[in-house]
């Protein structure tokens, strides 16, 4: 049995040079100081591996366009089977890749490894680390959710500020005037078609110069060198390992953020890069003006040229860690500026927009909508908008759920809308609205004051009071009286109604105000019964202001 | 004691790099696994199958006369993937002699083309292959290898509820 598989092995390394290519990237000589403070260059080509499996996994349930990319990644996220898993792991698998590249570029300048004669190597580096953000920035855009659509405004505004370049650089990007289609689509191709092969190549390039010029040893020793394999590779599978469970708990149990489907039109979302991005996004707030540049383009650039140039900067020869004071500082310096500017970002930055909005509506339950608005529920059920309508979570149904869909929210919109769908949506299924005016604008009134937050509240408001209010908004009573807010101070305000009267007392004076009340104003109104059950139901049912 | 004294250095690195394959080959697998297994799972699960509607009106069955079959179209919704679809459907709905009510899906169970009622002939024809079924869906001559599939009913107020689309035979569930 040994024997047919020593002759199955060579045979095919005879033909391949598999194995013996393999056991001389095993057993290669490393220097005898090799250890825990190499494993990170490892640790980063096996993120890349991840990122690029579940990144194409994501692609196999994705539809790279605007709307679409976002219904998309909630369908993976919510209804495939390891959806959210593989998600958490690309998400945050780019910001262990930024952490852990950042870490080996610092361990390598500290250790003075870009010296003589690995200039070439560090220069690789720091193309790759260009790489690197390139994959945050393009790849923010494609949950095209709120955060992704406003994110990337500002992205593709400062490559604008680019001299001489800015307007092609804008071009390039399919953002010329405003992001759309075009935009999506360069960013995704940039994304998935450019940037991994650009990645794979450096790297094979980064690791064949690592090999030419072998590890850097530790400065001072001389000592006798030692393999690769197996106890520099077991150091390196173990940081693999441990980097991967963190990655893989983050992935399973932090959420990753996906707000609102992109609304350009939602003038009151405010930006933010991702946490990586924030300490530029700080710097850029000190340039004011024509000025905005220098922190925009000007200052990233110097940061990045001096990457570049270090090695020619710094030749003096290989010396101990301790004795390298300036480089200490150098990162030192650069870790504190980093940090603070990272702070004072994020002290700026405003609450997740989701619970803002979840603060502002707590108080709209259904008896807090003015008569208007509840009247506007009675026509949406007579004119069975949740036939194709949904106000919660439930079976898909054909429209959009009107609850959450914020596109459009003004009352003019909505009313042309109601009136010929398909003009004002083209390619609109709906059939018009044959209502009055008024009625039709109560119905805008409740869409609009319609939240994620009250929506499950207006399937129970019972139908007596929804035509009670029907009955106010049609008799006028708004003209002289307030409810919730909306109406006028001419008569008494309505709230609290029920503390002050019985139903009796109620039903009495709207035949004859004024008996119950001398020298009221009021008209007498005939109703019939139910109709004045109702209307004093939806009185009675207002709360006390 | 003699034990001891007989293992040399080498021994003691035999077993250390014995020990160190051992690991590097059981994290890696862990790895391996941790990866595999949900990627397997997200490429061949069905996803979660949302809450389809159950039941769609297709229409009034007050003029439907027994031994006539009527084309009934009516809008359902489809959930395709992340897109969800309005859109039209029909079925072949039948009065037999007795008032039972059938309603057929409309494609032919031989290679689904749409039939239609021969009213000379009183059968349904497939124009692609010749099938002809009965008035109640039984294949009378052709390539048809079943009869036609039957949607779930149920009558309300003299309305047509349509449910899910079974083989004939099958039990509905």
């Amino acid at each position: 049995m040994r024997e047919i598989k020593r002759r199955v092995f060579a045979w095919f390394d005879h033909r391949t040079g598999l194995e013996s290519g393999i056991r001389n990237f095993l057993y290669e000589e490393i220097p005898g100081s090799s250890g825990w403070h190499q494993v990170l260059g490892s640790v980063a080509i096996f993120l890349f591996l991840v990122q690029a499996f579940t990144g194409i996994l994501l692609a196999f349930n994705y539809a790279p366009t605007p709307g679409d990319a976002y219904n998309s990644l909630k369908y993976i996220i919510t209804e495939v089977t390891g959806g959210r898993l593989i998600h958490g792991l690309h998400h945050w698998g780019a910001s262990m890749m930024i952490v852990v590249v950042v870490f080996h570029m610092t361990q390598v300048f500290l250790f003075g490894a870009y010296k003589k004669p690995r200039e070439a190597t560090w220069m690789v580096g720091v193309v790759s680390l260009l790489l690197t953000l390139a994959y945050g920035l393009t790849g923010y855009l494609l949950p095209w959710d709120n955060r992704a659509y406003w994110g990337t405004v500002v992205t593709t505004q400062i490559a604008g500020q680019v001299p001489l370049l800015g307007s092609y650089l804008q071009r390039f990007l399919g953002t010329d005037g405003s992001i759309g289609v075009v935009t999506f689509a360069r960013f995704y191709a940039l994304h998935v078609l450019i940037l991994p092969p650009l990645t794979t190549f450096l790297i094979i390039f980064h690791v064949h110069l690592v090999r030419k010029h072998g590890v850097a040893p530790t400065p001072g020793d001389t000592g006798p060198t030692k393999k690769f394999f197996p106890e520099q590779m077991l150091k390196d599978v173990i940081a693999i390992f441990t980097a991967f469970v963190i990655l893989y708990l983050m992935a399973l149990f932090v959420a990753v953020p996906l707000e609102r489907l992109a609304d350009p039109t939602d003038l009151t979302y405010v930006p933010r890069p991702d946490w990586y991005f924030l300490f530029l996004f700080q710097t850029l707030k000190f340039f004011k003006g024509s000025l905005e540049p220098i922190g925009s383009v000007l200052l990233p650039s110097l940061g990045v040229l001096a990457l570049f140039l270090t090695p020619f900067v710094d030749r003096e020869k290989v010396m101990r860690l301790t004795q390298r004071t300036t480089a200490l500082g150098v990162v030192a310096l650069a870790a504190i500026g980093w940090g603070a500017l990272t702070l004072a970002a994020l002290r700026t930055t405003p609450a997740a927009p989701e619970q803002q909005a979840s603060n502002l509506q707590q108080a709209a339950d259904w008896n807090q909508f003015s008569p208007q608005e509840v009247a506007g529920l009675g026509y949406y059920r007579q004119e069975k908008c949740q036939a194709c309508h949904n106000l919660t979570d439930g079976p898909p149904k054909v429209g959009p759920n009107l609850a959450t869909a914020r596109e459009h929210k003004n009352a003019a919109w909505m009313i042309k809308h109601f009136k010929n769908p398909n003009q004002v949506v083209p390619g609109s299924n709906m059939p018009p609205i044959l209502l009055s005016d008024a009625k039709l604008n109560a119905l805008a009134a409740f869409l609009l004051k319609l939240s994620p937050e009250n929506a499950d509240a207006t399937a129970s408001v019972p139908d007596d009071l929804v035509h009670g209010a029907q009955l106010y908004e049609a008799q006028g009573c708004g003209n002289c009286h307030m409810v919730n807010g909306a109406g006028a101070k001419l008569g008494p305000p309505l709230n609290g109604l029920s503390q002050r009267r019985t139903q009796q007392w109620v039903q009495q004076h709207f035949a004859n105000p004024a008996a119950l009340s001398p020298g009221s104003i009021m008209p007498p109104s005939q109703f019939s019964p139910a109709d004045m059950q109702a209307i004093v139901n939806y009185l009675f049912s207002l709360p006390a202001a | 004691m003699e034990k001891i004294s007989e293992a040399t250095p080498g021994d003691q690195a035999q077993s250390r790099r014995g020990f160190g394959y051992a690991v590097i080959y059981a994290l890696g697998s862990l790895i391996g696994a941790a990866l595999a297994i949900p990627a397997a799972l997200y490429l061949l699960l069905p996803p979660k199958t949302r809450k389809q509607q159950p039941w769609v009106e297709a229409g009034d069955l007050s003029q439907l006369q027994p031994g006539a079959p009527q084309e009934m179209t009516f809008r359902r919704i489809h959930a395709d993937g992340w897109k969800i679809y309005s859109e039209k459907g029909t079925a072949w709905v039948v009065k037999k002699a007795d008032g039972k009510i059938l309603a057929f899906s409309p494609v032919c169970t031989h290679l689904g083309c749409a039939y239609h009622w021969d009213a000379d002939k009183s059968d349904f024809l497939c124009p692609c292959h010749g099938s002809v079924f009965a008035l109640d869906g039984t294949v009378l001559s052709g390539p048809a290898p079943r009869p036609l599939d039957r949607f779930e009913i149920k009558v309300e107020n003299a309305r047509l509820w349509l449910g899910p689309v079974h083989q004939a035979g099958e039990t509905s569930s």
